[in-house]
């Protein structure tokens, strides 16, 4: 396949740390808590590694448009609808900051994108379950927007330069994603006794799985320590999962919901909750492409980037006519020196 | 060389680099970039990705591939000037440290 760049960057690897030095390089950035910025030297499986986390994270993003983007024309307020759209347009913002990421480190958008739709590339199976009522809103916000802002927040620190920054910009955004939900659920708990229960079955429809969005314990989970020596994953899994947990029972004793777990109480000695077993089956399940919403989920977003199609190509045949025509040439000499405008 | 990214004419629509003046009075400083067919879809786009939440008065782009950055692989050797030469900064000076106002 003529990839460029990819060749040069497996050139890179092969023939450009012969004496070992940019590995050496590598190792003091990392040790000393630095950053690895695109240009520098890395080892091909960290290379491959942060391609394959950025842009699943970036995929997650823009399928995660789908189960919110599914409410927008029945939100129950021109104020809620106008919230909605903001937060999903937000997710849009989200991936392609990623996408950015992700393309310093050699792999370009449009693969991405391509990965995503014929099924290649992964995302998170959080956004394979569906949304059929107005608390799912809620929830999405509260648990799901929730769960990334704890397994995000130590991301802005990852070793990868990029990495970091795209996740400094997200985690400023996300915090709002979660504290509408949390007022959507709240709203429907000062309801009538039909929203409250309403708001009651969404919690117990996505509580678990937004247990499940970090990953598999720790045992089972043997790429995580890796990640963690390169500094790209902070805490482990379960650690994460605790800390969420931790968060959200008092969060709920507010809105005056359950959490679906007879397991859940506070253990004195541990200072933490104790909770119960995931079902780690469902997980690999939909994972594997069997969960709620899968299919539609990809087969959408690959209509939609097809029927994108004739916008892309026109605006770039005429891009393309422009500065064959050299007019976009005669534009710039005909406005004031570079200097003026560009300070104004 | 280029900014990291840029993968030339495979992508259907280059990669620019943004830079944003987050108020007056203060430089244009970069926030990320993304992928547009001409530079003016690219000022718009710039808006909506990196401006959502007022954070900017003023925008610039510039086509990824038109950026030239220095070697990577010369480090060492190309920003070794300043080394070893701390008297080019006032904390070197410590005879005056007592000395008011100076």
């Amino acid at each position: 396949m003529a990839d460029p760049l990819r060749q040069l960057h497996a050139a890179h690897e092969l023939d450009d740390d012969p004496d070992g030095s940019g590995q050496r390089r590598f190792d003091e950035l990392i040790a000393t808590d630095s950053r690895i910025e695109p240009s520098d030297w890395m080892p091909a499986a960290y290379r491959k590694t942060l391609v394959r986390q950025i842009s699943q994270h970036a995929n997650s993003e823009i399928i995660g448009m789908q189960p919110e983007g599914n409410w927008i024309t029945r939100a129950p307020s021109l104020k809620r609808k106008a919230i909605l759209m903001a937060k999903v347009q937000d997710e849009a913002g989200h991936g392609l900051y990623l996408y950015s990421a992700a393309q310093t480190l050699g792999t370009d958008r449009d693969t991405m994108f391509e990965n995503l739709i014929t099924g290649k590339a992964k995302y998170s199976s959080i956004f394979n379950y569906t949304t059929p009522t107005w608390a799912d809103m809620g929830s999405i916000g509260w648990l799901v927007d929730g769960a990334a802002i704890c397994n995000q927040v130590p991301l802005c620190r990852a070793s990868y330069g990029p990495y970091g920054r795209a996740m400094v910009r997200i985690c400023k955004e996300e915090s709002f994603h979660q504290r509408q939900g949390f007022e959507i659920l709240l709203e429907l708990m000062r309801g009538t006794p039909a929203q409250q229960q309403m708001a009651q079955e969404s919690v117990n429809r996505w509580y678990a799985p937004a247990l499940m969005m970090f990953g598999p314990p720790d045992a089972d989970s043997p790429n995580s320590q890796q990640s963690m020596a390169w500094k790209i994953k902070r805490f482990s899994n379960d650690e994460l999962r605790q800390r969420f947990v931790d968060m959200l029972v008092p969060q709920a004793e507010i809105l005056g919901v359950t959490l679906p777990d007879p397991d859940l109480k506070w253990n004195e000695e541990r200072g933490h909750y104790d909770f119960g077993e995931l079902d780690w089956a469902e997980f690999t399940e939909v994972l594997a492409g069997r969960g709620p919403a899968n299919a539609i989920r990809v087969s959408r977003r690959r209509t939609a980037h097809e029927n994108g199609e004739w916008v892309r190509a026109a605006a770039r045949a005429y891009a393309d006519k422009q500065s064959a025509d050299g007019q976009s040439a005669d534009r710039q000499t005909n406005q004031a020196p570079a200097h003026e405008w560009m300070a104004s | 060389m280029t900014s990291p990214g840029d993968s030339g004419e495979r992508e259907q629509w280059p990669l620019w680099e943004v830079f944003i003046r987050s108020s007056r009075g203060l430089s244009h400083v970069h926030a990320g970039s993304l992928h547009a067919p001409d530079e003016t879809m690219a000022v718009r786009n710039a808006r909506d990705l990196y401006t959502r939440r007022a954070e900017g008065v003023s925008i610039w782009v510039v086509r990824a591939s038109a950026i030239t950055a220095s070697d990577p692989d010369a480090k060492g050797a190309f920003f070794e000037s300043p080394q070893g030469k701390e008297y080019r900064h006032a904390t070197y000076y410590t005879e005056s440290d007592t000395v008011p106002h100076l």
